[in-house]
């Protein structure tokens, strides 16, 4: 770890958190409906929609719209990969995508988890990624902060049964933020060398005499979405560590703070929007606090360096750069690897299958963690407040009061709901894991043996499920029965916990909100802070930490004693 | 207060030992997730024991486990044994009160003459019945006739006679209780088995006891939790064939159970049982759980101002002397002025000038003539050898004596009557000496323990019907935040729903019947057993010492049920990290020798590891029962002291204290050798 390390840690993260404030207010007045200038040109785009923006929807209706809307997303997908073949845009001649992987490639961009079990310069026309996966990349994020803007509502108001519009909120999120954003760092990105085009690909001369086929496209614009919206589809298969997708130091700079300045900025939003930004900040700094334990920890694993390795003669100096850029650095990669995985991007600019044990342990907790940490757009905040929920329920009785937040009564319903909701992700990332690890169609896509072998598949499962998509690699992901239950594990890791969450927003809505007073419990300060922090780490490791002790860690103490796999 | 019986009475003990036996019937057990789950997986691994032992297999690890596993079920019925044992005390001599009085019924009122013997458990709402000094009232009714002093001790334990009589707000008979003298014509007013004093059997027995809203999304959340261990549990069995590895069922179980939060599934329904029980000792009946926990999340306390925040009738609190006049002077004759005065006001100017300036009363010679109180003179006084003493209304004396108030005199009457306080003046021999302060005076203790409130985050509110200038004085007085003065019945139930609309809880005390409604209103109404039968009824809590200023303690004691629940809750979560560090490596060691490292405990071996870890797991309950029935101690700090301290203590000890625990079991297991 050098001093320049934590610098660039310090400065990329610091401009993260800068930019989420004029970002977080923003999403406050789309939240609102303050459009400001826009209002004008707002009102026309909707009405020329049908949609009416003050006719709120309850619970359910806003469930209903945001479930039909994503179906037809995914239909709409499917049909374009598996009619690739015949559609245009298509200059290098690619076949249709098959079902299977189809399929599961759908279900992936709907769901804003962007696992690819493809290579993107290998497979995908142009058209399937510039109308299909980008397209679902801007809506899958656009449903996402809809959601959270319900939700926030949700505990801004009292003795309601709506929740917002759907359409209105989708439209506006779209039209008004991941639209411009997008275009501005796409520029941005064309200024440090990503192509953006429509030409299939440039013939290069080698330097040992060969000629190498290089693909290009629209990268640009992809790669810029891909980070706002934490979609996290590379382009190319390698994704950001492919020269096209991560051209320097900067650029991947750029990609960590796209990358979590939404879910950064939505917890100030959430401040503004229920009248304490104190409120916000607080579950910012969870999260923030999360990021840098967590790239601390990577960059510590890794700056160690492999035991092994050190004693076969390689430099100590340089640490475990296996599977890393040397444009980028082990600090840049540590802290892409913990904000990709925490903000449920998925995105990579390292190999995390090449991370010493306990370096792969770190992006993978965080995922198991409920990927809040920051999280998704929008699933990050309301992934969020469901622990905050669950956090006032257990320690909060302590002040001998029913526990409140933000003024609202958490009872009966609320920790039912709020339990159905966490059920959701141990069940499907320890029950597919499970029956993987025993089944010859699950060990048959295995690459290593071992504990290693193992964590490839719980990443695979815990990736998917918590809508995160990034590969720990080793895995080889394009078969029927990997395809098949990997989109199932995005499928209810999505919407699984979206329903209950929605009913839970439903719920808190109609309750009134009560006064804050000396007698509840603060959840604005460091107390808060920590009591969250404790309740996010206890719940998640408690789950998870059998499968965890059967994977890296029995890795680390093997790879100690010389063991490898 | 009734004396409580001792923690561990050996009385109760013994049945508690019996009842949790019976409580083994899943059917009732079912009720409580978590020690059902602990139940079916004792019954599991009792018969692999036994499979074991048939076999011929080594089967005394097994057997350990099973054991140990049902005694965590045992411990956690025993828990709740106890706690209802403590009820059924207290419920046995109720009942013995109860008894099966004849009644002798009217059936024309009237003609109280005509009575034909009828049992109690036969009467019906509306009948009459006559009751006469030395008989018991057979049910709860409304005196319309007669006045008769009542012996209440069968239900309130307080021995002293109290007086009942038709009309007016003490027209109310209780069941059970003893007519001491006179005869009274008493409507029913229950149903047989409906009465006071059967709910109030029903409710200290825990008969009728249901779960609570939150005791009801504590139970949602725990079984949430054992349903997520179930899931890593059962998936462990995957994980460990793939890394070669094949965990018994008996240890996987030993897992589960650990794990799943019985530590708290255990003690909740003792917590809720021991909560009322602490309600009843302090001679406080609610008519139920919800109402308990309702009061700690009260918000907005109305009281009453006279007889809770004051003592209901006006004190002498200062004499002021006109100018030349020494205050020895005028308070002797005040005193003077004062001897024949036997009302309380009077008497309170004797007591306030023996205390304030050591003045003696003089004896009372035969040439003392006293001067009473007449509507037309509005004063009253003596006439002594030494000189004729007078006191009396400021301007009636003034007018009387035809004499002006001095000024320096008047400006201190004015400042008297702008306080809210009332001022008397007194003349000696046709000359005004000066005036006596007469004030409401507020019960010592009331500010600090409003002060007390306000850090508890709970604002009081007093109730008068005082105008406003009296009222705010006195509630400047009294500490309290705010006040409504010449209350009326409808402006106390506009102000509470008000409040509620805000949405805060309100809590309020009250004893008549144009109290019901605000009564009824209030979330936590408490109603004086001294009270009409209609307050009683709107109340959800009956003070049986008509005491209003208990609803402080009221408050105390939800606010204490909701902290046990919460502390334990966190102490039997944060439980599991321990266990996991004995039981995993405990597991996976063979395999992964690596593993070793997570035994930080230093457990001797994978055995006794587990069996630590399960014994721990069960000793645990038994060692916070007391703590359940008792209750976490709180303290009226703020929302954020308060959880910073039991966060502390329950949430970073729960994180320890397995550590030590499941270290000493092991060594003991060692040291016997079972390991």
């Amino acid at each position: 770890m050098t001093l320049i390390g934590w610098a660039q840690i310090a400065l990329v993260l610091g401009c993260a958190l800068l930019l989420a404030v004029p970002v977080g207010r923003w999403l406050a007045a789309l939240a609102e409906g303050r459009l400001g200038g826009l209002a004008r040109l707002d009102a026309a785009v909707l009405r020329a929609a049908g949609v009416d923006a003050s006719r709120g929807q309850s619970w359910q209706g806003f469930l209903l719209a945001m479930l039909a809307f994503n179906a037809a997303g995914f239909a709409l997908l499917y049909a374009i990969l598996r009619l690739q073949g015949v559609l245009p845009l298509n200059p290098q001649g690619f076949a249709s995508i098959p079902p299977y992987l189809a399929f599961n490639t759908a279900i992936s961009f709907v769901t804003n988890t962007n696992w690819q079990a493809y290579s993107g310069e290998a497979a995908m026309s142009h058209l399937s990624q510039m109308m299909g996966l980008a397209v679902q990349n801007f809506l899958s994020a656009a449903t996402g902060i809809a959601l959270a803007f319900a939700v926030m509502r949700a505990f801004a108001t009292g003795g309601v049964t709506q929740l917002g519009n759907f359409w209105a909120d989708l439209t506006r999120i779209t039209l008004w933020l991941l639209l411009p954003g997008t275009l501005l760092a796409a520029f941005a990105f064309i200024a440090m060398g990503v192509p953006q085009t429509l030409a299939a690909s440039v013939i290069a001369a080698t330097p040992s005499g060969g000629e190498q086929t290089i693909a290009l496209g629209p990268v640009a614009f992809q790669l810029a979405i891909k980070h706002l919206g934490t979609n996290g589809g590379g382009f190319f298969g390698v994704n950001s560590l492919h020269p096209f997708e991560g051209p320097s130091a900067l650029a991947t700079s750029l990609q960590i703070v796209l990358q979590v300045v939404l879910p950064f900025g939505l917890c100030l939003a959430f401040g503004r929007i229920v009248g304490d930004a104190r409120q916000g900040r607080a579950l910012l700094a969870v999260m923030v606090g999360f990021v840098l334990v967590a790239t601390l920890s990577i960059y510590a694993a890794e700056a160690a360096g492999n035991p092994l390795h050190i004693a076969a003669g390689v430099s100590p100096i340089q640490g475990n750069m296996e599977g890393k850029d040397v444009r980028f650095g082990l600090a840049l990669a540590a802290l892409f690897t913990a904000t990709t995985t925490g903000a449920s991007c998925g995105a990579v600019n390292a190999m995390i299958d090449s991370f010493t044990p306990l370096g792969g342990l770190v992006p993978l907790f965080l995922i198991q963690l409920g990927e809040v940490l920051p999280g998704g757009v929008g699933s990050g905040l309301y992934g969020m407040l469901v622990f905050a929920l669950l956090a006032v329920f257990i320690a909060g009785l302590m002040v001998g009061r029913t526990p409140e937040y933000l003024g609202k009564k958490v009872q009966a319903r609320e920790v039912k709901l709020a339990m159905l909701a966490v059920l959701v992700l141990p069940a499907v990332i320890l029950g597919f894991t499970a029956a993987a690890l025993v089944l010859p169609m699950g060990l048959a896509s295995l690459q290593d043996a071992g504990p290693h072998g193992l964590t490839e598949m719980l990443y695979a499962y815990s990736s998917a499920a918590g809508n995160n998509g990034s590969a720990f690699g080793g895995l080889t992901a394009d078969t029927p029965w990997l395809n098949t239950t990997l989109g199932l594990s995005m499928l209810l890791g999505r919407f699984a916990f979206v329903i209950p969450v929605l009913a839970i927003a439903g719920s808190l809505a109609a309750k009134p909100r009560a006064p804050e007073g000396p007698g509840t419990l603060p959840t604005h300060g460091p107390l808060f802070i920590g009591l969250l922090a404790g309740v996010i780490l206890i719940l998640g490791g408690l789950q998870y930490l059998p499968s965890l002790a059967l994977g890296p860690i029995a890795e680390h103490f093997a790879m100690l004693a010389g063991q490898t796999f | 207060m009734q004396s409580a019986p001792a923690l561990f009475d050996s009385a109760i003990i013994r049945q508690a030992a019996i009842d949790a036996v019976r409580k083994l019937n899943p059917g009732h057990l079912v009720r409580n997730p978590v020690i059902f789950v602990t139940e079916v997986v004792s019954i599991l691994v009792t018969l692999l024991a036994a499979r074991d032992a048939a076999a011929g297999i080594p089967w005394g690890f097994q057997a350990g486990v099973a054991a140990w596993l049902w005694l965590t079920v045992l411990f956690a019925t025993f828990a709740e044994a106890v706690a209802e044992g403590r009820g059924k005390a207290r419920a046995a001599s109720l009942r013995a009160a109860r008894g099966d009085t004849m009644a002798r019924f009217v059936p024309l009122p009237e003609d109280t003459t005509q009575t034909i013997p009828r049992a109690a458990g036969e009467l019906r709402r509306g009948d009459h019945v006559l009751v006469e000094a030395g008989e018991i009232i057979p049910s709860d009714g409304e005196i319309v006739q007669g006045i008769a002093s009542v012996n209440e001790s069968a239900v309130t334990g307080e021995s002293a006679p109290v007086i009942r009589e038709a009309g007016g707000d003490r027209s109310a008979v209780t069941g059970g209780t003893l007519v001491v003298s006179d005869r009274i014509l008493v409507r029913i007013t229950a149903e047989a088995g409906g009465t006071f004093l059967d709910r109030m059997i029903a409710m200290v027995e825990g008969a009728s006891r249901q779960k609570t809203p939150n005791e009801i999304a504590l139970d949602i959340l725990l079984a949430g939790m054992t349903i997520i261990f179930l899931i890593a549990v059962v998936t462990l069995v995957g994980f460990a064939s793939y890394s070669g590895a094949a965990p018994s069922v008996v240890v996987l179980a030993a897992l589960l159970v650990t794990l799943i939060p019985t530590t708290i599934g255990g003690l909740l329904s003792a917590i809720g049982i021991a909560g009322m029980d602490r309600l009843v000792r302090f001679n406080v009946l609610a008519t139920s759980g919800r109402a308990v926990e309702a009061a700690g999340d009260v918000d907005v306390l109305l009281l009453d101002k006279t007889g809770t925040i004051t003592f209901g009738n006006r004190q002498a609190a200062a004499f002021i002397a006109a100018p030349g006049v020494s205050e020895t002077e005028i308070a002797e004759a005040a005193v003077l002025a004062s001897l024949a005065d036997e009302t309380p006001e009077g008497r309170s100017i004797l007591a306030f000038a023996r205390e304030r300036y050591g003045i003696t009363l003089p004896a009372m010679t035969p040439e003392a003539r006293p001067v009473p109180f007449t509507a037309q003179t509005r004063m009253s006084g003596m006439d002594l050898p030494s000189g004729s003493y007078r006191k009396g209304a400021v301007d009636s004396l003034a007018a009387t004596l035809n004499q002006a108030v001095p000024a320096a005199l008047s400006a201190g009457i004015d400042r008297i009557a702008r306080t809210g306080a009332t001022p008397l003046a007194v003349a000696k021999d046709g000359r005004i000496l000066g005036a006596i302060e007469l004030k409401d005076i507020v019960k010592p203790g009331m500010r600090e323990r409003f002060a007390e409130l306000r850090r508890m985050g709970i604002r009081t509110v007093m109730v008068t019907g005082d105008n406003r200038l009296t009222a705010a004085a006195i509630a400047a007085e009294a500490g309290v935040d705010d006040f409504l003065a010449e209350a009326n019945p409808q402006e106390k139930l506009d102000y509470i729903r008000a409040q509620q609309a805000g949405g805060r809880l309100v809590a309020m005390a009250g004893d008549g019947t144009n109290d019901a409604p605000a009564l009824a209103q209030a979330d936590v109404g408490l109603a004086m057993q001294t009270g009409t039968q209609a307050a009683r009824e709107a109340g959800n809590m009956v003070d049986l010492d008509s005491d209003p200023t208990k609803l402080i303690e009221v408050v105390e004691i939800g606010k204490q049920l909701l902290i046990t629940r919460g502390a334990l809750t966190t102490f039997s979560i944060a439980n599991d990290v321990a266990k996991y560090f004995a039981i995993l490596p405990a597991i996976f060691v063979t395999q992964y020798p690596g593993l070793a490292a997570l035994n930080v405990m230093g457990l001797t071996s994978p055995q006794s590891a587990i069996l630590s870890a399960v014994i721990f797991n069960a000793l645990i309950i038994v060692a916070l029962v007391p703590l359940a029935l008792r209750g976490v101690a709180y303290a009226s700090l703020g929302a954020a002291a308060l959880l910073r301290r039991n966060l502390l203590i329950y949430g970073l000890g729960g994180l320890v204290a397995p550590f030590i625990g499941i270290k000493i079991i092991d060594v003991l297991l060692t040291l016997i050798g079972v390991a």
